[in-house]
């Protein structure tokens, strides 16, 4: 289980790298995406990997969850989900005035 | 300490809410609720600062959760200093803005006062989440108001800007899960007590999750190699907008200092944290500050860059850091953040009166103010340049005595003396290309009717570092205080965590 988490961190992680540096602010965003899902998990299990636990302490049962990153990432979610918003609209209004979704708003002679 | 340590930010919250309830109103309904938010707010810092000043730190528990469970606001005197200076810069800014440039698109207002809210959170804050968390509030406010007026080119800027900080966010976010994954809180003070207890197989990936953090500081903060964004989103940005981003790299700076001063001090293998590297980074930020100062095209770019060399000043002396050369970092911070505040609305001012020409810095028409914007210009070249007698020169003066005895004297004192020298002969050059070769032939602009507005809110920038040259005796006491409290630590730990019991923690599983 901690192998596979943290596989998949390691590659959500690399493919956001690489499309963030793409040119096109469509990739630009994707990796953006890509990145904070990275994070999310990792934020998740900050708090230990622990199966079929409750996030709450009840009484007689031994194990639980640490619920403070659950708490941590539902901040992290909203924040980067409204983050991610602005810059698709922003990105779109950019394409609609320059005519291209190249990062700089012009097109390099190729 | 009584609920006035939450109005810094509910207030601007609270009008940044009307206002958007407001919208469909008008300016004329948001100007009067912005501008009443902004006018009070430098009361309510007076007061912090006045019972900050006492020496007493409090702490605030939101919704009475006793720390490090819940959320504390902490107010000492460095916090209230910061406020008070957010608040300082941000009246002048929005006076300016409220002779036209808010009209430039929608909801400048409400984005303004989150814009505030988010400052004076940042600021207050004890808890490192939370201040990831007031961190998206001013920047998410800083994107629009960056977009703020349209155009391609601030379209431009701003995707660079927000894809840059989403990425610094992100790295936030991972030094954070870091920190909790192996500290087990978040609250600033109780990082400070099990700071020192982390067993040896934990202090590298605690070390490696505190130099993230600091990376996304110094990429606040447009440390070389994270300041190319700068002058490309300031310079972009109406000058209002980027009056009150000046204090916005201070975010950074405030942030640094807060984190190395209360938690990593307090470890013998975070102390060194910055040692080997941050000022030789800090150096070549200053220079290729001042080359920008020499080099930008336009007025508001070298103001751009200015900020760049006073991030570069500041950090230079972060290093070292004991009572004096924290005290001079605050001192410099309010100087410089206020100097290049008013300056983004000096070039702006000029701008309006120089036609298609705008702030370029080539020979262009009379411009009709010649004497009020020429010694506008005179005073804060003086001042950001550091010459004798306003108080850049005072604030330069005490880092340099700061950092006497450390042992990068030799390339600190040679980097902020020669860094003087380039940026007052650059602006010194770009005086007279401005005011004192006008294109004698050329007609004159349609000049804009005089604004009374406008005049205001530059004259209150551009006497601020007279009148804090003139302060500079009780100010640099305040600040001397504020260094002493940050450096000695545990006064602030004890503020926070103090009421609470012995807190029982389960070992976490390895």
């Amino acid at each position: 289980m901690e192998l596979m988490i943290s596989l998949g961190i390691g590659l959500l992680t690399a493919s956001g790298i690489y499309l963030i540096l793409r040119e096109r602010t469509f990739s630009v965003i994707l990796g953006i995406t890509l990145l904070s899902y990275a994070t999310n998990l990792l934020i998740f299990v900050s708090g230990r990997l622990v199966l079929g636990a409750p996030p709450l302490v009840v009484p007689g049962q031994a194990q639980h969850t640490d619920s403070i990153p659950q708490a941590l990432v539902l901040t992290a979610i909203v924040i980067s989900f409204g983050m991610t918003a602005y810059i698709v609209a922003l990105a779109l209004r950019a394409k609609g005035e320059s005519g291209t979704d190249h990062v700089d708003a012009e097109e390099r002679p190729r | 300490m009584s609920h006035v340590l939450l109005l810094p930010i509910l207030l601007p919250l609270l009008a940044a809410v009307v206002c958007v309830a407001g919208q469909k109103r008008g300016l004329a309904f948001q100007r009067p609720v912005s501008l009443a938010a902004t006018v009070a707010l430098p009361l309510v810092a007076a007061v912090l600062v006045a019972s900050a000043a006492q020496g007493e730190i409090s702490s605030y528990a939101m919704g009475a959760w006793p720390a490090p469970f819940g959320i504390v606001l902490v107010l000492d005197r460095l916090s209230a200093a910061m406020v008070m200076l957010t608040s300082v810069l941000a009246l002048p800014a929005l006076i300016y803005s409220l002779a036209g440039a808010d009209a430039k698109g929608r909801s400048f207002h409400a984005l303004f006062q989150f814009q505030l809210a988010g400052l004076n959170g940042a600021f207050l804050t004890g808890d490192i989440f939370n201040l990831f968390v007031f961190f998206e509030v001013l920047l998410g406010a800083s994107y629009g108001l960056l977009a703020h007026g349209g155009g391609l080119l601030r379209a431009r800027a701003s995707i660079t800007y927000i894809v840059l900080n989403l990425a610094g966010s992100t790295l936030f976010l991972i030094a954070l899960a870091f920190i909790y994954g192996t500290l087990g809180t978040l609250n600033i003070a109780d990082l400070a007590r099990v700071l020192p207890q982390v067993p040896p197989s934990d202090q590298a990936l605690v070390r490696t999750a505190f130099a993230l953090l600091v990376i996304v500081f110094a990429l606040k903060a447009a440390l070389l190699p994270l300041s190319f964004w700068l002058p490309l989103a300031y310079g972009a940005a109406i000058a209002p907008v980027a009056a009150l981003f000046a204090v916005l790299t201070k975010v950074g700076i405030y942030a640094l200092l807060r984190i190395s001063g209360i938690v990593l001090n307090s470890a013998e293998f975070t102390v060194s944290l910055f040692d080997p590297w941050l000022v030789p980074v800090a150096i070549t930020t200053i220079a290729v500050g001042a080359i920008g100062v020499l080099a930008a095209p336009r007025l508001s770019v070298v103001v751009a860059y200015l900020v760049v060399v006073s991030t570069g000043t500041l950090l230079s002396v972060i290093t070292v850091l004991d009572t004096a050369s924290t005290a001079a970092v605050i001192y410099y911070m309010l100087h410089s953040t206020l100097a290049t505040g008013g300056f983004f609305l000096l070039a702006d001012a000029i701008a309006n009166q120089r036609g298609d020409r705008g702030d370029k810095l080539e020979r262009g028409p009379h411009v009709r103010d010649l004497k009020v914007l020429g010694s506008a210009f005179l005073v804060l070249a003086v001042a950001v340049s550091g010459m004798p007698p306003l108080s850049g020169f005072l604030g330069k003066v005490m880092l340099m005595q700061a950092v006497q005895s450390s042992e990068w004297v030799e390339a600190i004192w040679p980097a902020l003396l020669v860094s003087s020298l380039v940026v007052g002969l650059a602006l010194a050059r770009q005086v007279s290309v401005l005011f004192w070769e006008p294109i004698a032939d050329e007609p004159r602009p349609v000049y804009p009717p005089p604004s009374r507005l406008r005049a205001t809110a530059v004259v209150a920038l551009v006497a601020a570092s007279p009148i804090l040259t003139l302060a500079t005796g009780s100010v640099s006491a305040y600040a001397r205080a504020a260094a002493e409290q940050l450096v000695a630590r545990q006064g602030y730990i004890d503020a926070v965590l103090g009421t609470t019991p012995q807190i029982i923690r389960e070992r976490r599983p390895r």
